[in-house]
């Protein structure tokens, strides 16, 4: 390549036919990862997708990069393999509810505890679409399933909280279909380590509108509190605002133009747990970055410790296969 | 080797009479280990062949005093080859009553009992389920006893060091190593080296510990030792010229992949996760990074194997260690590997199973599932190493076709053949011949990317993420012949699974025809073996033939696909027996493949085969 010409959506999009259902909220996703990519990488061979499996998992093949499609939960895990191999690699791991909370719980946990450089897509549709509807780890108590005729009764997961438990130094929020989705996924690639975004995604075959309750027109301005560092929590335009309640140590809804509304500081921990767990029916949903805290990257720890162990020793294999206590036989064998 | 079983008693002719063998047994935190390593280091430097066998309970701290809590050490040397740790010890230090219970009875008749008398109190001989005290009641009067306070004569000895009872008491594994380096003639010069740089930082405990060994070695010499015992000395074995070390299967194994990602060109990156018996291949690679090695201890099996597929993905040779439990549990990728075809090493020490099993014992018995553990049709190739030493030519033999043919490799070895010591001839790295990956580049003008385009060996190009103009998406998914575009038509699938299983069974026309490593080609019996019952057969065969007896040993090391020549060799033998410390897994195989009458002989008991069982059986099959 001789110039550098800038890449378009259309050049992030793949030849492959998108196969998720017509009105599925991933289309948006999609859409707006292509039309992210070129304004954060000038090329396409340094990233790469990698999914698990689950409907959002077949994301990879519709990217022009590269992309690596591989088993149920374990995303996370192959991309720690890519990453440490090659630090170099622009790492995007694409994964859902069922994909990354249930059956890959266990490696998301340890890479976002790890720290390690890439950004984590989950798309939470509150459901297996995949494997025909069955109720999810983040479904609501009482989901009426294939599996759950009569209703779920587990207590479901917040991926939010989960994350933020598990060590997350990045943690944010958005929605398939809303603008904003874009300044989330840039935010999420310029933070240096794991970048934990939920990304709320109607499937409308099992589980339409499951969200509409806060992301519904008619109430998106009530029910959503888009988070901005430095600035004040308000929503309901600006009616109303998010104050701190030091008798009850819990947040509370105040008017917009009361002093006592909070100014967003993404480093806050307590806060960013406080604002994932907001109750849903007398909050608004946090949106946007709740959290952000840089910590040094697992990639890196591993990269400079291997550097600094290896340096000023000789990488000689002749020496290693003869290492330890060695004896010399001179004398020709004799016959037993 | 086994010939020599009895020394001690110099009745024998002097050829059956130049190796012994010494079992050290004590209750698990008395050092055992540490005695029989360095026992076999001054053996080694000797210049003696031996072979070692470390036997261990799977309780860390078992309950003191009590029979499960005994650990052991035996090893087999001698001025001859040796194969095998040798199936009855002629010398058993017994530290307490629980090890004398445990181990009496395998000792050769009229072999020597050494034991601490010390430790035969009535407590501890409850412990071991002792009624009355056998050092006292005649019941060993089939062997030789040598009963002293070793503990008393280990306070003694360290008695200046200002050390707490506890802590002199732990110098007795010293003093009775010095009494058996005095027996068998063995330099004590290496041993203080080594407990001095041991205890560079508690020289009290160094000297002490130098002091019991000193004090065991003067116990012999000045013949305090009553009547039978004299010193033996083994002359050093016949050997090739050239530069000698001893080798755990586990350092060879790491050294042979560090060697095999060289030979490649390529950087490693080794996923693991603790487990008995593997977890020491961690352990060596973890020290080696100026090789290019990433270790990642991974949250689990599955983590492992599949950050090491990720690692192959973007251009290392990845690699994954596990024993049985472990390697089920990273199954599913194993999967991924073969459907996408990257080159992955995964090495199974095998332990004894199902489930956990016996982790501290030895089995082979995770043959099905390396050939067959897998959903759906899902071939790669098998290789398993027969000793220590060898498992370093295994190690890059998997390398070497994990590389060539884009495909994961099984590497078999054993929880015996992991911690075994052996005399090792220091390779010269300049004989091996380089196999340079040469990864995929874009070529000029227009192309379409076919990452599952095929060369004459029906493999894949390996092509890295970040290379310009070849992105490309691959997964678990079926694909389409070429460029791998999700497609699961019938067509695609019977396409690529024949491509997928031609590929394998290409694997042959680079390996090397089975050859018969004693005997000859055609016969009366073959005896058929492999892994780690290599020694065992080879001494058995090697005796019966001595008698006169037809009868060759055949060692597979290629299990999957086999060498292209071994349905002939195994049709020109009358009969066939395959021992095996499985309940007859290759033995199946081989009549599957082949169509042959082969016979199994199982032993499953945690404890490797004995010359002598497998001599019995070869006896029996010509009689
Ligand atoms: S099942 Fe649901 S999540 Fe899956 S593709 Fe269809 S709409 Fe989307």
């Amino acid at each position: 390549m001789n110039e550098v010409t800038k890449l378009t959506a259309k050049d992030w999009a793949s030849d492959q036919e998108v196969r998720w259902c017509p009105g599925c909220g991933d289309y948006a996703v999609l859409k707006a990862v292509q039309r992210t990519m070129p304004e954060l990488a000038e090329s396409l061979e340094k990233t790469v997708f990698i999914s698990g499996i689950g409907c959002s998992s077949r994301f990879p093949y519709y990217m022009a990069s590269y992309g690596f499609h591989t088993i149920h939960g374990r995303a996370a895990a192959i991309a720690t393999g890519v990453k440490l191999a090659n630090p170099e690699l622009d790492v995007w791991i694409i994964t859902g509810d069922g994909d990354a909370l249930s059956i890959g719980g266990n490696h998301t946990m340890h890479l976002l505890r790890r720290n390690l450089d890439c950004q984590l897509l989950l798309f939470n549709n509150e459901i297996y679409g995949l494997t025909k509807g069955q109720y999810s780890p983040t479904s609501r108590i009482g989901t009426r399933s294939p599996s759950t005729p009569f209703g779920s009764v587990d207590r479901p997961a917040l991926p939010a909280a989960f994350a933020l438990g598990a060590g997350a130094r990045f943690i944010a929020r958005g929605i398939d279909v809303n603008k904003k989705l874009t300044d989330v996924l840039k935010a999420g690639h310029a933070h240096r380590g794991a970048a934990f975004i939920e990304i709320y995604q109607n499937c409308i075959v099992y589980n339409d509108e499951v969200f509409a309750p806060f992301t519904d027109r008619k109430v998106a301005s009530e029910k959503q509190l888009w988070l901005e560092a430095g600035e004040k929590m308000l929503f309901a335009d600006g009616e109303k605002g998010i104050a701190y309640d030091a008798s009850t140590n819990a947040l509370k809804v105040v008017s917009g133009d009361s002093e006592e509304v909070l100014v967003h500081d993404p480093k806050n921990r307590s806060m960013a747990l406080m604002l994932a767990e907001m109750p849903a029916d007398i909050f608004p949903v946090a949106l946007g970055i709740l959290y952000e805290d840089p910590a040094p990257t697992f990639d890196s720890a591993v990269v400079e410790q291997n550097r600094s162990v290896a340096e000023g020793k000789n990488a000689d294999l002749q020496a290693l296969v003869a290492k330890g206590q060695s004896w010399q036989v001179t004398k020709e064998p004799r016959e037993v | 080797m086994v010939a020599a079983t009895h020394t001690l008693h110099g009745d024998e002719d002097l050829a059956q009479s130049e190796a012994v063998v010494v079992r050290f047994a004590g209750d698990s935190g008395d050092g055992m280990q540490l005695t029989g390593g360095q026992f076999t280091l001054s053996t080694a430097l000797a210049g003696n062949d031996l072979a070692t066998f470390p036997d261990f309970p799977a309780e860390i701290r078992a309950p003191q005093g009590t029979t499960f809590g005994v650990s052991a050490f035996q090893i087999n040397f001698g001025s001859a080859a040796i194969e095998t740790a040798g199936d009855q010890p002629d010398v058993l230090v017994a530290m307490n009553p629980a090890a004398l219970k445990v181990n009496v009875e395998a000792l050769r008749e009229g072999g020597l009992i050494i034991a601490d008398s010390g430790e035969f109190s009535k407590r501890n001989l409850a412990k071991a389920g002792y009624e009355v005290n056998p050092l006292e009641d005649g019941s060993l009067a089939r062997w030789q006893l040598l009963a002293f306070d070793i503990s008393a004569r280990t306070l003694e000895a360290v008695k200046d060091f200002g050390l707490s009872n506890k802590e002199a008491l732990r110098s007795k594994n010293m003093w009775t190593l010095g009494l058996a380096l005095w027996m068998f003639d063995r330099d004590r010069q290496p041993i203080i080296d080594w407990l001095k740089t041991k205890f560079a930082k508690k020289p009290e405990i160094a000297e002490a510990n130098i002091a019991a060994l000193n004090a065991g070695h003067a116990y012999g010499e000045t013949a305090e030792i009553g009547g039978h015992v004299k010193q033996q000395h083994i002359a050093p074995a016949p050997a090739e010229p050239g530069l000698y070390r001893t080798v755990t299967g586990a350092e060879s194994l790491a050294v042979g992949l560090v060697a095999g990602a060289r030979l490649a060109g390529l950087p490693m990156f080794f996923g693991s996760y603790p487990i008995t018996p593997a977890s020491p291949l961690l352990h060596h690679l973890s020290r080696l990074k100026e090789f290019g090695i990433t270790t990642f201890q991974a949250e689990d099996e599955i983590a492992a194997i599949c950050a090491a597929l990720g690692a192959s993905y973007a251009g290392s040779l990845g690699v994954t260690s596990s024993s049985g439990p472990g390697i089920a549990l990273k199954t599913e990728a194993i999967g991924l590997a073969v459907m996408t075809e990257l080159p992955l090493v995964i090495v199974n020490s095998q332990r004894g199973g199902p489930s956990t099993g016996l982790p501290t014992k030895t089995e082979q018995s995770d043959l099905y599932q390396a050939v067959y553990g897998r959903n759906g049709d899902a071939p790669l190739p098998v290789i398993a190493a027969a000793s220590p030493a060898d498992a370093f030519d295994c190690a890059i033999e998997a390398c070497r076709i994990a590389t060539r043919y884009m495909t994961p490799v099984m590497l078999l070895t054993d929880g015996y053949i992991a911690n075994a010591a052996e005399p090792w001839k220091v390779p010269d790295m300049g004989e091996y011949a380089e196999f340079p990956v040469e990864f995929a580049t874009a070529p000029e003008g227009d192309f379409t990317v076919k990452p599952y385009a095929r060369n004459e060996d029906g493999a894949r190009p390996w092509i890295k993420p970040g290379t310009p103009g070849l992105e490309h998406r691959i997964g678990g998914i079926e694909k389409a012949p070429e460029t791998g575009d999700i497609d699961y038509s019938p067509k695609a699938h019977s396409l690529m699974t024949a491509q997928r299983a031609e590929k394998i069974a290409n694997v042959a026309d680079s390996i090397p025809d089975q050859d018969v490593c004693l005997g000859e080609n055609g016969g009366k019996l073959a005896i058929v073996g492999w892994g780690s019952t290599f020694g065992p057969i080879h001494q058995a065969v090697r005796r019966a033939r001595k008698q006169g007896m037809d009868v060759a040993h055949i060692h597979i090391r290629h299990i999957w696909p086999f060498p292209k020549n071994l349905g002939d060799l195994l049709r020109s033998y009358d009969r066939i027996i395959v021992p095996e410390m499985n309940m007859g897994q290759l033995k199946t195989m081989l009549r599957d493949q082949f169509l042959v009458d082969a016979q199994p002989l199982n032993k499953v008991s945690g404890q490797p085969f004995r010359i002598a069982e497998l001599e019995k059986a070869i006896v029996e099959a010509l009689s």
